[in-house]
C-alpha cells in the first residue's frame, strides 16, 4: 500500500514525535529514514540492547509507532507536490534488504529532514584523519571504532564538548578543543539561556568531565592549518585576534563543525517559503502550527531553525497534531496550545545560542588561494574569486556555474554554505537568493539510471 | 555480541563486528582513505560519517559508488578501493 494520509520523512526527534502525533489522533502515517533505525542523528546506539537501556524518550516514542509503516534505509529523491504530495523513494544503498514502495502519495507532509554539521574551508581539512564532529561521533557512539589516538576537536557550537568528551571516554587523548568564540557570549543573552534552566546544568556536567579527562579546552582559538602528506599529522592553532600560530604535533584526528545545516532540498522541492536564520542557514518559513505556505506541507526540527532535540520533539508533535487537525481529526487544543508555548520558550533559547557561537567574521582572511572548498569537484578559493573578479559572478549562483562549487556528488551540502559566502565577500549577511541556489536539488540524491527507468512505471 | 563477520578490502580478509558500517570497519583496521579524486589525485575516505558528502564512496560487491559509511558489513563481502578507475 503506498498511499497515507500523512507521511513523515525523517526519523530523528521530530520525525518521531510527529508520526506518533499524527498516528495517535487517526491518521494513516508513513515514516520514512534513511537509517536502519529509528532515532536520527541525535539519538544513536550500537543496537537495541543499548537502547532498552536508555529507556527514555525514544521508547515511549518508538511505542506509540506501533501503526506507523516504517520505511527504514529509504531516501526520497524526488518530491513532486501537488494536491495528494508525490514521494520517490530510493534505498540509501545496493545492499538495502527491506522493501519499500517506490512511490508514495498523501495529502499532508511532515518534513523533519534534520541537519548535518556545517563546515568551513580550512587549509588541509581534505586529509584523511579530518572529519566533521558528527560523523566521529557516529563512529565512536554508534560503531564502537575510535577514529584516531590523538585528537583536536575545533570550530564553535556546544556540540563540540560532548564529541570531545565521548572520544576521551573512548580512550582518545584529546589535545585540544577550540571555540573560536568564548563562553562569556552566554552572558550576553542571559534571558535566552534562563529560558531552559536544564542547559546550564549540562554545561556544568561537561567541565566536570573535561576535569576529569585533563581535556585543554582553548576559547577564542581556531585552527590555522592541518598538515600531513597523505593524512592528518599536525595541527596549527592560532587565537582568533592574534598573529602567530603553535603547532601540535603527532595529531591524527581533527574534528570540524561550526555549528549545523539544515537539510533544505525537500522544503525546496515542495515550494515552501524559506528565510536565512539568525546563523545564515537557509530554514522554512513556518507557521504557530508549523505549517509551510504549501499546503499539507509541514516542517518541524532542525530544519525550521537549528534549535537542538528538545524544541524539535515539540515542533514534531505540534506538526503532527496541525495534520490531523488540518484533516478534520479532533485534536486536544490544551496540548497544542503547550506544544507551542515549549516552541517559543525553545526558539528564545536557540536565538541566545546563535548569538553567543558566531562564525569569526575573518574566516575568509585565513584561507590560503589554493584551499580546497568544493572537496567533490577540488574548486579552491582562487577558483571562486577568478569567477567573481575576472569572471564577473556577482552572486553564489553564478560563481557556481562558472567555477563549479557545489555542482559534485554531495551537491553543495558541505560547501554551499563557504561558496556563498565567498562569492559574497566578507562583512555582508546571506540572502535566501544566495543560499537556495546551493541548496536545491531537483534530484535529490544520487540515483542509478536502472531506478530512474523502474520509477518511470510508476 | 561474540559475532565477527569478515570481508575482503582489496584481496585483504578484515574482520568487524555485525551492525558496522564498511567504513568504521576499515577505520578500525587503520585505513584512513580508499579512493583518490579525478583531478588532484587526492585521499579520500570517511568525512562527515553520515551520508551526506560522499567522500567515502567505495565498491561493494561489484557495485561501484556506494557510501562506505552507510553500507553495513556482511559476511563474505568483497570490498574494493577506486584508485584504478
Amino acid at each position: 500500500m503506498s498511499r497515507y494520509d500523512v507521511i513523515v520523512v525523517g526519523g530523528g526527534p521530530s520525525g518521531l514525535a510527529a508520526a506518533a502525533a499524527a498516528s495517535g489522533n487517526g491518521l494513516r502515517v508513513a515514516l520514512v529514514d534513511a537509517s536502519s533505525q529509528i532515532g536520527g542523528q541525535y539519538w544513536r546506539r550500537p543496537s537495541d540492547q543499548a537502547a532498552a537501556q536508555q529507556g527514555t524518550t525514544l521508547e515511549s516514542l518508538r511505542r506509540r509507532l506501533i501503526d506507523v509503516d516504517h520505511y527504514p534505509e529509504h531516501q526520497v529523491w524526488l518530491l513532486e507536490p501537488g494536491g495528494e504530495h508525490s514521494l520517490h523513494l530510493a534505498p540509501v544503498h545496493e545492499s538495502v534488504r527491506t522493501a519499500a514502495p517506490p512511490v508514495l502519495r498523501a495529502r499532508s507532509l511532515i518534513l523533519c529532514p534534520g541537519a548535518y554539521d556545517r563546515q568551513l574551508p580550512i587549509p588541509g581539512w581534505d586529509l584523511p584523519g579530518v572529519m566533521a564532529a558528527g560523523g566521529v561521533q557516529a563512529l565512536v557512539k554508534a560503531h564502537g571504532v575510535l577514529p584516531g589516538r590523538r585528537a583536536v576537536v575545533a570550530g564553535t557550537w556546544p556540540f563540540l564538548l560532548p564529541v570531545a568528551r565521548q572520544l576521551a571516554e573512548a580512550g582518545a587523548e584529546v589535545v585540544a578543543v577550540c571555540d573560536a568564540n568564548s563562553l562569556a557570549g552566554w552572558l550576553r543573552t542571559p534571558l535566552g539561556a534562563m529560558a531552559v534552566p536544564a542547559k546550564m546544568g549540562e554545561a556544568v556536567s561537561y567541565a566536570a568531565a573535561f576535569a576529569r579527562h585533563r581535556i585543554p579546552f582553548r576559547t577564542r582559538t581556531i585552527v590555522a592549518s592541518i598538515e600531513g602528506g597523505d593524512k592528518v599529522d599536525a595541527v596549527r592553532l592560532r587565537k582568533v585576534d592574534r598573529a602567530g600560530t603553535e603547532t601540535l604535533d603527532g595529531i591524527d584526528l581533527v574534528a570540524l563543525g561550526w555549528g549545523f545545516t539544515p537539510s533544505l532540498e525537500l522544503i525546496l522541492a515542495a515550494g515552501a517559503a524559506t528565510r536565512v536564520d539568525l546563523d545564515e542557514s537557509l530554514v522554512a518559513v513556518v507557521d504557530s502550527w508549523q505549517r509551510t505556505d504549501v499546503a499539507g506541507v509541514y516542517v518541524a526540527g532542525e530544519a525550521t531553525g537549528v534549535g537542538g532535540a528538545l524544541l524539535a520533539l515539540a515542533e514534531g508533535e505540534l506538526a503532527g497534531l496541525a495534520a490531523a487537525r488540518d484533516q478534520g481529526r479532533s485534536v486536544d487544543r490544551g496540548r497544542a496550545g503547550r506544544l507551542q508555548r515549549q516552541v517559543r520558550r525553545g526558539r528564545a533559547f536557540a536565538t541566545a545560542m546563535h548569538r553567543a557561537h558566531p562564525l569569526p567574521p575573518d574566516w575568509q582572511d585565513w584561507l590560503e588561494p589554493d584551499t580546497t572548498v568544493c572537496r567533490c569537484e577540488e574548486v579552491t578559493v582562487q577558483d571562486i574569486r577568478d569567477a567573481c573578479q575576472s569572471l564577473g559572478a556577482v552572486d553564489a549562483r553564478t560563481a557556481k556555474l562558472l567555477a563549479r562549487p557545489g555542482m559534485g556528488w554531495c551537491q553543495g551540502r558541505v560547501c554551499g554554505f563557504a561558496s556563498a559566502k565567498l562569492a559574497q565577500g566578507k562583512g555582508k549577511r546571506l540572502a535566501v537568493n544566495d543560499l537556495a541556489p546551493m541548496s536545491k536539488r531537483s534530484i535529490a540524491m544520487p540515483v542509478s539510471l536502472e531506478r530512474l527507468a523502474t520509477d518511470e512505471a510508476h | 555480541m561474540t559475532t565477527i563477520v569478515t570481508l575482503t578490502f582489496d584481496g585483504q580478509p578484515l574482520t568487524a563486528s555485525p551492525g558496522q558500517s564498511v567504513g568504521a570497519a576499515l577505520t578500525d583496521a587503520g585505513v584512513r582513505s580508499w579512493r583518490t579524486t579525478r583531478r588532484g589525485g587526492r585521499p579520500r575516505g570517511l568525512f562527515c560519517g553520515i551520508g551526506v558528502c560522499f567522500d567515502c564512496l567505495i565498491t561493494v560487491d561489484d557495485v561501484a559508488d556506494q557510501r562506505a559509511c552507510l553500507v553495513p558489513v556482511r559476511d563474505g563481502m568483497v570490498v574494493r578501493s577506486d584508485s584504478d578507475e
